[in-house]
């Protein structure tokens, strides 16, 4: 802990006259700046990405997994019979905590986007939807097919699964690839961080040979190095993440119209996790350039 | 390697020790079978053509080289078992000055001199005690605030000197630091070089200016080597 404090303080306060030991490096300086603000744009919108696809499957996953939907196709003048027998068996089936016939203005009105509202559903093959409400346990599927194809044979349970599946696989994989993109992100700052370090190291080789020559430890000469890297990574990120956070805020509210593109924001507490980005970017900077300037300071006598 | 009768060992005490030493570069002895002992307050200077080894045994004596064979031992601790801290704590003892001086030419001239200062962690008041009576003793007092290439070349050789001295090291080993001053210059470089070796101080200097040895060989009883052949030599007594 005492010596986490060390390294903060060093990082942070620093020793004004060591810093100058080791000349500005003009290029490299705001090259650094600049890659590490772009890195915390991208991770603000890949973060954002997986928060909202994670919210996304689990809203899908949970209103689907509480209702189903029994069609009635059956003959004219069997259907309203058949929708009465289901809706009976449908009562009377344990898990179920409510069943209604939809109105014919309801079905018109799902069947409106695809055909317009002028749709003469008296006119038209349409069969009957009954909109099943589950409780929580959730019935017997299977068993409950059984008894409608008894009591109804016209009826078909639908139970949203084959729905359901594919779009909260889609959103976990949203998910899971928009986690793989923050972590490429933190890596490939890293090899950037890096090869910039050893561009330093390489311009200041005559700098760092002197040091040496006059007794200087490999950690001072790193400490030059690493600080001057970590604060501009954290410098850097935090713009990024700034101007990233703007964007966000400004992207249309989520409707439910357009849910999946318009919810991709933060939401109540999320908006603080992007705060993380620019110190993770210090620590990636801190550990790339210590490493880098550790191995390249070993090479040398 | 000298025979017995011929060693260029001083006494038992020794700050700076080769024993068998070799150097190898690039499948090439450069130098062969050395052995030499720098006893504390002693004066040596180091002799030979150019490019017969002298910077190279030189790097020797401060750890910038390691022997291909054989020891190297400084202040009793063996090179090839020094880590590279251990290295550095052993160069804050041993100052060195270089022909080009080897400057930091961002920073200014009193930086530079305080430069083994700041790496070893020193404050600034114990710093600025030691620049101040170390500018005036080599007579750069107007020139702290000067960079680097705003000196002379005389200027340039005992500013480095200043910073070699900083630390108040046992050892001072100089490469040719007479190499790019006029005759004036240098004299009055040797004449540092001796008040520090009559303050206690060992010497090491490797240069080939003959006159510049006879020269301080009247002030001072300095021993003068010569590499020849790969090995080390006394030198006889036309020196």
């Amino acid at each position: 802990m005492i010596a986490l404090g060390g390294i903060f303080r060093t990082l942070i306060v620093g020793d004004k006259q060591a810093d100058r030991v080791v000349p500005p490096t003009g290029i490299t300086a705001r090259l650094t700046t600049f890659a590490a603000g772009a890195m915390a744009f991208l991770a603000v919108f890949a973060l954002a990405l997986a928060l909202a696809t994670g919210r996304l499957a689990d809203q899908w996953s949970s209103e689907l997994a509480k209702t189903a939907t029994v069609r009635i196709s059956a003959p004219d003048g069997q259907q309203e019979a058949q929708a009465l027998a289901a809706l009976l068996v449908l009562e009377t089936t344990p898990g179920i905590a409510s069943a209604r016939l939809m109105e014919d203005a309801e079905q018109r009105k799902l069947l409106e986007p695809w055909f317009g509202p002028d749709l003469p559903l008296d006119t038209l093959p349409i069969p009957r939807l009954i909109e099943v409400i589950e409780t929580a346990a959730g019935p017997d599927f299977d068993g409950l097919r059984l008894r409608l194809s008894a009591e109804a044979p016209g009826a078909i349970l639908d139970d949203h699964t084959r729905w359901r599946r594919p779009l909260v696989k889609a959103a976990s994989r949203l998910r899971m690839l928009a986690g793989v993109s923050i972590i490429l992100i933190a890596l490939t700052t890293a090899a950037m961080i890096t090869l910039a370090a050893n561009a330093a190291l390489a311009a200041n080789a005559s700098v760092i040979l002197v040091l040496r020559l006059v007794g200087a430890k490999d950690a001072y000469i790193a400490r030059a190095f690493v600080r001057r890297f970590t604060l501009r990574a954290l410098a850097g990120a935090g713009v990024g993440m700034a101007v990233a956070l703007g964007f966000v805020f400004f992207l249309p509210a989520a409707v439910t119209e357009g849910a999946f593109l318009t919810g991709l924001g933060f939401q109540g507490w999320h908006w603080v996790i992007p705060l993380a980005i620019p110190p993770l970017s210090a620590v990636v900077a801190f550990w790339a350039t210590r490493r880098a300037a550790m191995r390249t300071l070993r090479g040398l006598t | 390697m000298l025979g017995d009768d011929r060693s260029v060992a001083e006494s038992e005490q020794k700050l700076i020790e080769l024993a068998g030493a070799s150097y190898s570069y690039g499948g090439g002895e450069i130098l062969s079978d050395l052995s030499l002992r720098l006893a504390p307050g002693s004066f040596h200077f180091l002799t030979g053509p150019s490019g017969s080894g002298k910077t190279t045994l030189l790097r020797l004596c401060y750890m910038e080289l390691l022997p291909s064979a054989g020891a190297v031992r400084v202040l009793d601790q063996d090179v090839h078992g020094m880590d590279r801290d251990q290295v550095a704590l052993m160069r804050r003892r041993i100052g060195v000055v270089h022909q080009d001086c080897r400057f930091l030419d961002h920073l200014s001239v009193g930086e530079n001199i305080a430069l083994p200062l700041r790496v070893s962690g020193q404050n600034s008041d114990d710093e600025n005690a030691n620049l101040d009576d170390l500018l005036g003793w080599v007579g750069l007092s107007a020139q702290k605030q000067s960079t680097p290439p705003q000196l002379s070349g005389g200027e340039r050789q005992r500013a480095a000197l200043a910073r070699a001295v900083i630390m108040s090291p046992d050892v001072i080993i100089a490469d040719e630091p007479t190499g790019n001053i006029d005759w004036e210059m240098a004299q009055r470089l040797m004449l540092l070089l001796v008040e520090l070796n009559r303050m206690g101080k060992t010497i090491l200097i490797a240069t080939h200016d003959l006159n510049l040895i006879r020269t301080v060989k009247n002030q001072v009883a300095a021993r003068v080597l010569r590499i020849k052949n790969r090995r080390l030599q006394l030198a006889g007594a036309d020196l």
